[in-house]
């Protein structure tokens, strides 16, 4: 038999942090990471940020020197794409015809962005954004184009008109829903990213629906709205949600619904495969239901599944539940909203702080229990409300919060003397 | 370039030279140094980079930006007089010499 091995498949902000935490782990088999793009794995949020905007050219995403992988005896097979596993014989098939034996299979595909499907969205200049070559291909398009129209008013897209507008183009985005954002925060947030996004010159159209792309010579040219109305493009950006690449997982017969579905220390059903990112729903006790399943897609969750996966697989006995705190920022016309724990399916909120001003806070809870706090311009109260979510006792209430002179970083201040 | 003292929690010492353009931050991250998360990449978002700087050591660190301070509000390891986060330390000449130490706990 040969040396131990783990195999990792997909190697984006998972599976490069799996490999690496493996070794820093002190793990002394073979770790192979496999990954279909040709890049050395990178970071994504500035694909849709500094990338994009004006001298985004020079803007480095990687997450390690190349050199970081063979220095730490990791072997990366870049531009290799894995076809299927033989969970019975314990091997990673490619496409290019290599197998690969492991001992443990970590799946860290994540999740591809899901298509604009109306008519006329084959047309050039309709675009998605999720890999380095999408984000050069869409820049090299903004360059010089007048009108850019995005479909979906989610983080991508809002990153993608606020990075556009600072190169100058008229911007439309059109969401379906009746507010910005609407799957990930409250309703006041969604309020401001609208008056942030009109102030600067965007035209947001909410509860309005794209029906149809039309184009000259294969170009795009104008995107049309339900009701018939048409508006100007030269470039469009669909950012409508991204699906889990699930499908080598569903073909080996391991369960699937919509994420790869994994324990507390995220095993697949086969306890040999583990599944991490975007394309994992792993139980959370931070989410609504008590550990009801979740998927997430954000650097956090990426980065803190992959050490817990590396810690599963050096230590499957030992070692605790993932239990982080997710968190999640995003930024735009250089304001930085961050959202602590998960706020979804709250009924209460409390603002503290100064809306108009652009800095405050949501505190969004259920019942009494607080799920999670969204932060604009107030990097403190998101920081303090991470800790206080990490731990399984605090003494924030609806009440407590809406108190006159509530104030996280004063008490932290007065608690803590530095 | 700047050679960069990190001292562990456990009695660790690394001395490495660390090239500009990086940070702190980036320097432990391209050594393998633990201790240092950044689990934000460096963007002063999430306080996983803290350190303390050894202030015996001589060098002038740039003044601490609003955001920055608000970050360290949340840190895992106490915030003392002499805490920063290590992304927001570029490294050039002026940084050569500097040691810190590494807290107990980033998250
Ligand atoms: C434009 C953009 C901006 C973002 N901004 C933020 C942000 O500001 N903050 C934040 O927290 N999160 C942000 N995110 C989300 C974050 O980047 C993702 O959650 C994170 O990249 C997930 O990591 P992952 O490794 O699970 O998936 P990925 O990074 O997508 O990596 C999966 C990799 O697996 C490869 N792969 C898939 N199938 C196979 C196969 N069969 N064989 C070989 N390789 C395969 C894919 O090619 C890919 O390279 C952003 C995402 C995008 C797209």
């Amino acid at each position: 038999m040969g040396r131990p091995t783990v195999v990792v498949v997909g190697a984006g902000q998972a599976g490069a942090e799996a490999a690496v935490a493996l070794r820093a782990q002190g793990y002394g088999g073979r770790v192979v990471l496999v990954g279909e793009e040709s890049e050395t794995p990178y970071q994504r949020p500035p694909l849709s940020k500094e990338l994009l905007a004006a001298g985004g050219e020079r803007v480095d995403c990687a997450l390690y020197p190349a050199s970081h992988y063979p220095d730490r005896d990791i072997e990366l097979l870049s531009g290799e794409r894995a076809e299927g596993i033989d969970r019975e014989g314990r091997t990673l098939l490619l496409a290019s015809g290599r197998e690969l034996p492991y001992d443990a299979l970590v799946l860290a595909t994540g999740a591809r962005p899901r298509a604009l499907t109306v008519p006329g969205a084959g047309l050039a200049g309709v675009h998605t954004l999720r890999t380095l070559s999408d984000a050069r291909d869409l820049r090299s398009r903004l360059y010089g184009a007048r009108d850019l129209v995005v479909v979906g008013g989610g983080f991508i897209g809002l990153e993608v008109a606020s990075a556009a507008r600072t190169l100058g183009l008229d911007v439309a985005v059109v969401e379906v829903r009746d507010r910005l954002m609407g799957r990930s925060v409250s309703e006041p947030v969604s309020r401001h990213l609208a008056e942030l996004h009109r102030r600067n010159g965007v035209r947001v159209l909410l509860a309005r629906e794209v029906t149809a792309v039309h184009g000259e010579e294969r170009r795009v040219r104008e995107v049309e709205l339900d009701g018939g109305e048409r508006i100007a493009a030269d470039v469009v950006v669909a950012g409508i949600g991204a699906v889990p690449n699930t499908e080598i997982a569903a073909r080996a017969g391991l369960a699937v619904d919509d994420g790869i579905l994994v324990d507390a220390r995220l095993r697949t059903s086969d306890p040999a495969v583990l599944a991490i990112g975007d394309c994992a729903r792993f139980p959370s006790r931070h989410g609504l239901g008590r550990h009801a399943p979740v998927r997430l897609e954000s650097v956090q969750n990426a980065a803190d599944q992959a050490r817990a996966a590396a810690t599963t697989v050096c230590d499957p006995e030992g070692g605790a539940d993932y239990d982080a705190v997710p968190w999640f920022w995003t930024h735009q016309y250089g304001v930085r909203l961050q959202i602590a724990g998960l706020t979804a399916g709250h009924d209460r909120t409390v603002t503290v702080g100064d809306p108009a001003g652009g800095r405050f806070s949501v505190f969004c809870f259920r019942g009494e229990r607080l799920l999670g706090v969204e932060s604009v311009g107030r990097p403190a109260d998101h920081a303090i409300t991470r800790r206080l979510l990490a731990g399984s006792r605090h003494s924030l209430t609806p009440e407590s919060v809406a108190a006159p002179g509530f104030d996280l970083k004063q008490q932290q201040l007065q608690s803590q003397p530095a | 370039m700047a050679k960069i003292t990190y001292r562990h929690p456990r009695g660790t010492v690394t001395v490495v030279d660390v090239p500009a353009p990086n940070t702190v931050m980036r320097g432990a991250k391209l050594n393998d140094i633990d201790g240092i998360e950044a689990q934000c990449g460096g963007s002063a978002q999430c306080g996983t980079c803290h350190v303390y700087v050894d202030e015996d050591c001589g060098v002038v660190l740039p003044e601490m930006h609003e955001v920055e301070d608000d970050v360290l509000y949340g840190t895992a390891s106490p915030r003392r007089a002499n805490s920063r986060l290590s992304c927001q330390l570029p490294v050039s000449d002026a940084l050569d010499g500097l040691v810190v130490d590494l807290p107990q706990a980033q998250s």
